[in-house]
């Protein structure tokens, strides 16, 4: 009987949804003139290179239009880590009880996570430096990272992160952020406003602030990541 | 090549539609189904997983433009602004993923702390769930 409802109700859902979305064309330009500044994506296409230096736009709506809001989202980010800790907390005695989950890995395993690990923690690094030129940035970045850590965690028993060292890291990044944002509001008018030395377009250098502000993000995000990797590895009880 | 791509999709026009935005509405049911129906908490988890990337899939196709590059002023497309596609829902899902990434994690180590309270990922044998 709920297995009825259930599927009338996602019918409906369904229905309305597909009614909507089949209204917009796929494809159609919906931008406009992009000189014109109609629209919200129009001006942001034709100002970006000019007014912010950042080849990728999406990397100027991110960190600079929209600054605030990744802020907010580092911050939601943060919020998460804490509470996954803090729900997932143990007693020093319970402490003792559990250990890392460790899965068999075979040498072949070890020893080719040996050869990845630095590649992909190189490959990480890369992104979010170039975030403002490449596809790519902070968050992306940082996940390449912390995913070169799940390999070396899942495969040395051994392999523990250094978790005073972890928690520096990341208050450091999260408030040089602010730190950022506050120089902006002393030196320009607004929170997280951008330096009026921009660089030339597609070069390393450019960009003011936004490159800065990147880097900090993706330090924080593979720190984050890492440390959620960890806390939910250690599950394991000891026999 | 790029006659092709476009000759291609004009004709098919209709299909390459209710392909990409179907199968959106498709993955948001199907996670919305998990959710409803599913006694497994785990289970119930990964349908909020797929109903993230059902509403993630519909914002970029949203986005997208017939013949639409990547809105990144590489050296070479320098002046073609007028073909970009559209910036802001790339943007808006970078962010959702992010905060999808950790309502997921927070949802996990629930389960974790209820299976571990209650030995059973079931929620139809979980007691106390009613006051």
């Amino acid at each position: 009987m709920k297995q009825v409802f259930i599927i009338i109700l996602l019918i409906i859902i369904g229905y309305f949804l597909a009614n909507t979305f089949v209204e917009i064309p796929f494809g159609g330009n919906r931008i406009g003139n992009v000189e014109s500044n109609e629209t919200v994506a129009g001006y942001y296409l034709s100002n970006t290179a000019k007014k912010t230096g950042v080849a990728n736009v999406i990397t100027a709506i991110v960190v600079n239009y929209r600054g605030l809001d990744t802020l907010g989202e580092v911050t939601v980010l943060f919020l998460a880590t804490t509470g996954l800790a803090s729900i997932l907390y143990r007693r020093k005695e319970e402490e003792e009880d559990t250990e890392r989950l460790n899965l068999p890995s075979s040498r072949i395993m070890r020893s080719g996570v040996r050869v990845l690990f630095p590649a992909i923690v190189l490959l990480g690094i890369y992104v979010f430096i170039h975030g403002h030129l490449t596809p790519g940035g902070g968050f992306q970045g940082g996940t390449i990272v912390a995913t070169g850590f799940l390999l070396m965690l899942i495969s040395y028993k051994g392999f523990n992160t250094d978790h005073n060292r972890m928690v520096w890291i990341e208050s450091l990044a999260g408030l040089s952020f602010v730190g950022i944002g506050i120089w902006g509001l002393l030196s320009g008018n607004t929170f997280l406003e951008n330096t009026t030395n921009i660089g030339v377009v597609n070069s390393l250098i450019s960009g003011g602030l936004i490159p800065i502000i990147y880097i900090v993000v993706g330090f924080k995000v593979a720190v984050e990541l890492t440390g959620i990797l960890d806390i939910l590895l250690k599950i394991k009880p000891k026999k | 090549m790029q006659e092709q791509f476009n000759e291609i999709f004009i004709k098919y026009h209709e299909i390459i539609t209710i392909g990409v935005y179907g199968t959106a509405i498709a993955l948001m049911l199907i996670g919305l189904y998990a959710i409803l129906m599913k006694k497994n908490l785990v289970k119930i988890v990964i349908g909020l997983t797929i109903l993230d990337a059902g509403i993630h899939l519909l914002f970029v196709g949203i986005g997208y433009i017939q013949n639409g590059t990547a809105p990144i002023f590489s050296p070479g497309y320098e002046n073609s602004a007028d073909r970009m596609v559209d910036p802001v829902p790339q943007a808006l899902v970078l962010t959702a993923i992010i905060i999808g990434f950790a309502v997921t994690a927070v949802a996990l180590s629930l389960v974790i702390r209820l299976y571990k309270h209650h030995n059973t990922a079931k929620i139809d044998q979980i007691k106390h769930l009613k006051w």
